[in-house]
């Protein structure tokens, strides 16, 4: 297919999609009365369950099982000059996840220690971010569901939401400003004494944690702050009334109650934060450590797409398996997350 | 310890709303006491007062003597339950009755016998592991008392707890509650704008209107002897008629009404040229004429046979509000028709007349 049909084709589909789904929808409402509580053919109509079938089903497939599968067959293939594609040296292999392990194709007896702690370094940095944002969003969901009156809620709320307006590379520069060497805090805290000499903090990577760390804040509050909502205030008064200081109310009312909230917001930052790219890149230091940008780099630096697949699918299983045992230890179900 | 409930001169502000106004009365250790009042009057807000969950803008709440001023509803000996229960929904009912227990570090052994004792006391032995969901709404009622006992509390505060439930079960839990208030022997503070509820169930009860506390006594005297205008329309059927006094004397008194001069006890000391309000029971009446000042003529609306009484509804000086007349069977007298004009009367003894105030809305 040449790019110039590709190319439209990507552009007019959607469009074609929701023309024809107008269409159908419009006939179907003129033919057929009010959709009362029946099941799914009966309450489109043949035509349109048969479409919407096809529709979400061909874009399942087309946008996210096959690139997917495309990418988890492309790991597991030697990376090969165009010519040689599909000859007889393009066998299935390990050998890119034994480069991931060993930093080499053949060879077994040195671990890639580069690679091997970045992962383990992000892995280990996006739990800790995802509980330090969870630290940091519990209170203000709390605050936000149980205590202020709608009048402060709506500055809040716009407060928490106005900065994400700005996308999310501005945001990050904005934070290399500030944390550059000659930047605003720097100049700040010299200006009041409390430093001499400046301090390096995208070097030492606090610029980068303090941008992960924002970046995917309002993720963890909307989940928490609609579970906390739900709960009845006289329950939290009924605890206070039976004695309960406030942190057992805390943690064995509000949070038992939220769990479903917690739940949502901290695996979406956890695989966020996980798997961000532009922080790393903006934020991290010469020496900083973020797999992600290791990951970019086999795609288009070293130009080894097989190489960049296993990557990227190593980086998913973990995150999703981590998720899933997490779920499991707090005894909660995935289908609690989406209420 | 004694543990009565004082309230000094508490007046609750909200802004510049005033909730409840300058509420002085004592609750003995060991009584059931009730406030009983209309939506709106103030009721919760006294209870979160007692419970700590509001301070008073003015005035003190004294339990067993202390001043509770800056002590929080955790360290009160109060358990209030709540109007909607606020059940713990995640938690069992063992683990619901046992919460206020695990807060205070008692170990699991004696909690679990503590809350078998206390299933035991609600009558629902075995129950423990039961859900929250799974209960009925009396289930629900009798562990959220439990729950409140568990901690031992000298004063359990109780915000119409029964409202939420049908007739039927509303009336056994009235002698359930009783039954336990009995047992266990601890003040209870019950709300209820129900009064059938608060004249069955309580020792004494106060009665409120718009954040004033009108009348505190035990249930026959605020039936018999009302002091106010709200709290004799209030508490029982009453008809008001509302007129100028005309004479006052011998502890009796005159109102001039719309519909003639009407004679009562003079309790409050009206005095000539007063507006005043003269009540009489629908049971006072009787059929016939009789003294002057002590009778009243009127057409009858309607006739409601109701097995063993009659009621009948007289035009009254209020259009809106019939004179309501209740004629027991068996009293002789045949039963005029409706439409007809008919002579009712009363004695003078049993009516009362009160300084004009505002009445209880029907
Ligand atoms: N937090 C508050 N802020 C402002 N006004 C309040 C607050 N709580 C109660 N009020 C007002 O105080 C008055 C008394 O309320 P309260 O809840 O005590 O009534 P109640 O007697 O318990 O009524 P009900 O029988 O309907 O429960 C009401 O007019 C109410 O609007
Ligand atoms: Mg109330």
């Amino acid at each position: 297919m040449s790019s110039t049909v590709g190319r439209i084709a990507i552009v007019l589909l959607p469009l074609l999609v929701i023309a024809v789904f107008w269409a159908m929808s419009a006939m179907e409402r003129r033919v057929a009365g009010h959709p009362g509580e029946r099941g799914f053919l009966q309450r489109n109509g043949a035509a349109i369950s048969l479409y919407l079938i096809l529709a979400v089903g061909i874009w399942t497939l087309l946008l996210i099982v096959l690139p997917q599968l495309y990418m988890v067959d492309f790991s597991f293939h030697p990376k090969l000059p165009p010519a040689q594609r599909g000859g007889e040296r393009d066998v299935y292999t390990l050998e890119n996840y034994r480069y991931f392990i060993y930093g080499s194709t053949v060879r077994t007896d040195q671990l890639n220690t580069v690679h091997l702690k970045a992962f383990f370094l992000t892995i280990g940095a996006s739990i800790f971010i995802t509980a330090l944002n969870f630290a940091i969003c519990y209170p203000i969901a709390y605050y936000m569901a149980q205590v202020a009156g709608p009048a402060r809620l709506r500055v809040l709320l716009l407060l928490l939401i106005v900065p994400y307006w700005i996308n999310e590379i501005l945001r990050a520069f904005a934070l290399r400003v500030i944390f550059g060497v000659n930047g605003l805090l720097n100049t700040g805290l010299m200006a009041i004494g409390v430093i001499s000499d400046p301090i390096d903090f995208i070097g030492q990577d606090i610029a980068l944690y303090t941008g992960l760390s924002y970046a995917y804040l309002l993720i963890m509050v909307f989940p928490l702050y609609n579970a906390i909502e739900s709960l009845d205030k006289n329950q939290i008064e009924a605890a206070r009334d039976l004695g309960a200081p406030w942190w057992h109310i805390h943690l064995n009312v509000v949070m038992p109650f939220a769990k479903p909230g917690i739940a949502a917001g901290c695996t979406l930052v956890f695989m966020l934060t996980a798997g961000a790219l532009a922080a790393p890149l903006i934020l991290g230091g010469p020496k900083s450590l973020w797999f992600t940008p290791i990951v970019y780099d086999r795609f288009y630096q070293a130009f080894n797409w097989n190489q960049g697949s296993a990557y990227a699918f190593i980086l998913l299983l973990t995150c999703i398996a981590f998720v899933l045992v997490v779920l499991k230890a707090f005894k909660v179900s995935l289908g609690e997350i989406t209420r | 310890m004694s543990a009565d409930v004082e309230l000094d001169r508490v007046t609750i502000r909200f802004g510049s709303f005033t909730a409840v106004r300058n509420a002085t009365l004592k609750i003995n250790n060991g009584e059931f006491f009730s406030f009983l009042g209309p939506s709106g009057c103030g009721k919760t807000t006294i209870l979160r007062t007692i419970s700590g969950f509001l301070e008073p803008s003015e005035g003190a709440v004294r339990i067993g003597g202390r001043d509770m001023r800056g002590i929080g509803p955790n360290k009160r000996p109060t358990a209030l339950i709540f109007q909607n229960l606020a059940l713990f929904p995640l938690m069992s009912v063992a683990e619901n009755i046992g919460y206020g227990l695990r807060v205070r570090g008692v170990p699991g052994e004696a909690r679990r016998r503590r809350v078998d004792e206390l299933l035991n006391l609600i009558a629902m032995p075995g129950a423990g592991d039961k859900l929250v969901s799974e209960l009925s709404g009396g289930m629900r009622q009798r562990v959220a008392i439990a729950r409140a006992l568990a901690v031992e509390p000298q004063v359990l505060l109780l915000d119409e707890p029964l409202s939420a439930l049908d007739l039927k079960l509303r009336q056994h839990m009235r002698n359930e509650l009783r039954n336990i208030q009995q047992r266990v022997g601890i003040t209870f503070i019950y709300i209820t704008h129900d009064q059938g509820e608060a004249l069955t169930m309580s020792d004494r009860i106060a009665v409120m209107n718009a954040g004033v506390i009108e009348q505190v006594g035990d249930g026959r005297s605020i039936y018999d002897r009302p002091e106010t205008a709200f709290v004799a329309s209030f508490v029982g059927e009453n008809n008001p008629f509302e007129g100028r006094v005309v004479a006052a004397e011998n502890g009796h008194a005159v109102i001039e009404s719309p519909v003639g001069r009407l004679r009562g006890r003079n309790r409050r000391a009206v005095s000539i040229g007063d507006p005043a309000v003269l009540f009489v029971r629908p049971e006072i009446f009787a059929l016939g004429s009789g003294h002057e000042d002590g009778s009243l003529e009127s057409e009858v609306l309607n006739v409601a046979f109701e097995g063993n009484t009659t009621h009948l509804f007289l035009r009254g000086p209020d259009p809106k509000k019939p004179i309501m007349v209740s004629v027991p069977r068996g009293a002789g007298s045949s039963i005029p028709e409706q439409g007809s004009r008919t002579a009712i009367r009363f004695d003078p003894e049993d009516a009362l007349v009160l300084p004009a105030g505002s009445l209880a809305r029907e």
